[in-house]
């Protein structure tokens, strides 16, 4: 399956998925109507009223869901004046992969991590945080872009915000009817004679009003990791670079910052968990936004068809700012910093995109 | 009456195939052209910043004269092999960049030319371009390649003949490994 087809098939999930969770949303509505009322109109009238909620709710986010998630994160938009470098990385893999050049926003931040936002890719935004800025060198700050510009290209974008409030509805409307027996709500219990069917119903409905939320972010989250992974690949299919990526993934899991600003609602759009609560584990947890950090990084050395990465390049690289002024990195006399395969001289070594084997191109 | 139908489906499933192809073939084709004009933009903005650096670096570089000679030569010859079409272009931009490459190593010599601001931010410039020209080869070679597939197999070749669809060359990227390095046995 080439990217085409990947890219393809992502969408149809996509939109499968959005049904899933939008037949989810209804019946939710509907037991919690037929268990509060009592009657099929109840829970048709509240399916409903959901239906009308999710419609407005997912055209707000639509139009407006990018804006937000850059205000939340304080991401400030900078112009090729203000971060050249950054902006000529950002442009360069625009370049690479034919789309419209997104815009730039950077997040004040001490922590290393970045997101990509929008609704289509002629409505797109990636941000960037200081601190990742400060600690990548140029061809690892060109993986991670590379990354970002794949969410874009893939439509994981437009995905991420639709989903992301869809199941934030879920559970919102779950947590509002557990909470809402708790404190005893009223019409319930003055049921017009057909108390035992709706004692049911409340058990279904309770039942489905936990289980609904913790589903609905399940499937979420699977999808986001599967997605990590593809938009691993794909980047690495515009910058023909693998080892950029993998050691700016290196630097980002050993970065210790948490990123302020970052919530459950938009953790899934960075390119890392920006929550860093736990230890990073070997294997993925059904409740995990991404994959593990050292998971992606193997795979992705897999594709350089080669061993670990030098450490002391790594190490050398964390400790100068090498955003900062400096030159490219890369290659100035030759030396190609990422000994790929055949490599020619050029910047990146890029080997003829014709000629270029696609280890990932599987299947 | 119902062979005449049969006929008429026919024909139009003839015509829809036929539409279908020859507009395919129209897309690659202007895909074709479009990214090769995104390569010709970074060209263009190559040319012009490399007078730029050479002036700001000439004074620094005093005994590099003849680096820099080269460097604006070679720059010369891609201006003037631009309108020549992809072939011709790609070898001499490819000169330009491999003069490029030797002056940026010479550089590293000189530690004042890192403390000034305008060279460094000349080279980042240049450095990106360089970049975007390789990225925008490789968009252009992958739309050379999906357009060449297309004329050349069936069925869309049968129309790509008849509307004279042309083969078109790629951008060719500079490749050590084709130079046989001279062996002197004397």
């Amino acid at each position: 399956m080439n990217f085409r087809q990947q890219i393809a098939r992502n969408k149809r999930d996509s939109w499968f998925l959005m049904l899933t969770i939008v037949v989810a949303l209804l019946a939710l509505g509907f037991i919690i109507g037929l268990a509060y009322w009592g009657d099929y109109y109840g829970g048709l009238g509240l399916l409903g009223v959901f239906g009308v909620v999710a419609i407005i709710w997912s055209i707000i986010a639509y139009y407006a869901g990018a804006g937000m998630a850059l205000a939340v994160s304080g991401a400030k938009k900078v112009t090729h004046d203000q971060e050249p470098q950054l902006y000529n990385i950002v442009e360069e893999m625009s370049i690479a992969s034919g789309l419209p050049m997104p815009d730039v926003y950077v997040i004040e931040s001490d922590a290393a991590n970045a997101f990509a936002t929008g609704r289509d890719p002629q409505h797109s935004a990636i941000a960037v945080t200081r601190g990742l800025m400060h600690r990548l060198n140029r061809e690892e700050m060109q993986g991670v872009v590379g990354h970002e510009m794949s969410h874009i290209r893939n439509y994981d974008i437009r995905f991420a915000t639709l989903v992301g409030i869809l199941v934030g509805l879920i559970a919102l409307i779950a947590d509002f009817f557990l909470r809402s027996l708790f404190f005893g709500g009223g019409r319930r219990s003055g049921g017009s004679g057909s108390g035992g069917g709706n004692v049911i119903f409340l058990i279904i409905a309770i039942v489905l009003a936990i289980l609904a939320p913790l589903f609905a972010y399940m499937v979420q989250f699977a999808i986001s990791r599967r997605r990590e992974y593809l938009a691993d690949a794909s980047g690495v299919e515009l910058t023909r670079n693998p080892k950029g990526l993998a050691s700016a993934l290196q630097k980002i899991a050993a970065d210790p910052v948490e990123l302020r600003g970052a919530n459950r609602a938009t953790a899934h759009l960075f390119i890392a968990n920006p929550l860093k609560k736990r230890k990073d584990k070997a294997k993925s947890g059904l409740l995990d936004t991404h994959p593990p950090i050292q998971e992606r990084i193997d795979r992705l050395r897999k594709m350089a068809f080669e061993g670990p990465l030098e450490d002391e390049a790594v190490a050398a690289a964390a400790g100068a700012p090498a955003m900062a002024a400096g030159p490219a990195d890369v290659a100035v006399d030759g030396t190609p910093l990422s000994g790929g395969a055949p490599v020619e001289p050029p910047k990146q070594p890029l080997p003829d995109p014709r000629e270029m084997p696609r280890p990932f191109d599987s299947g | 009456m119902i062979a005449g139908i049969v006929i008429g489906v026919v024909v139009v499933i003839l015509i829809i195939i036929f539409v279908a192809l020859y507009n395919g073939l129209v897309k690659r084709r202007n895909a074709v052209d479009n990214s090769w004009s995104q390569i010709d933009v970074q060209l263009k903005r190559r040319h012009d910043l490399i007078p730029n650096l050479v002036e700001s670096v000439k004074d620094y570089m005093a005994y590099e004269k003849e680096t820099l000679t080269r460097v604006t030569e070679a720059r010369a010859d891609a201006v003037a092999a631009g309108a020549k079409g992809p072939a011709q272009a790609a070898q001499a931009e490819n000169a330009l960049t491999d003069t490029l490459r030797s002056l940026f190593a010479v550089m590293e010599n000189y530690p004042d030319l890192k403390a000034s601001q305008n060279v460094m931010s000349l080279q980042e410039e240049l450095t990106a371009t360089e970049n975007k020209i390789s990225f925008a080869r490789q968009f252009y070679n992958d739309a050379v390649l999906t357009y060449n597939n297309k004329i050349q197999t069936v069925p869309s070749n049968i129309i790509a003949g008849l509307f004279n669809f042309e083969k078109r060359d790629y951008f060719e990227a500079p490749d050590e490994a084709h130079e046989v390095p001279k062996v002197d046995l004397s």
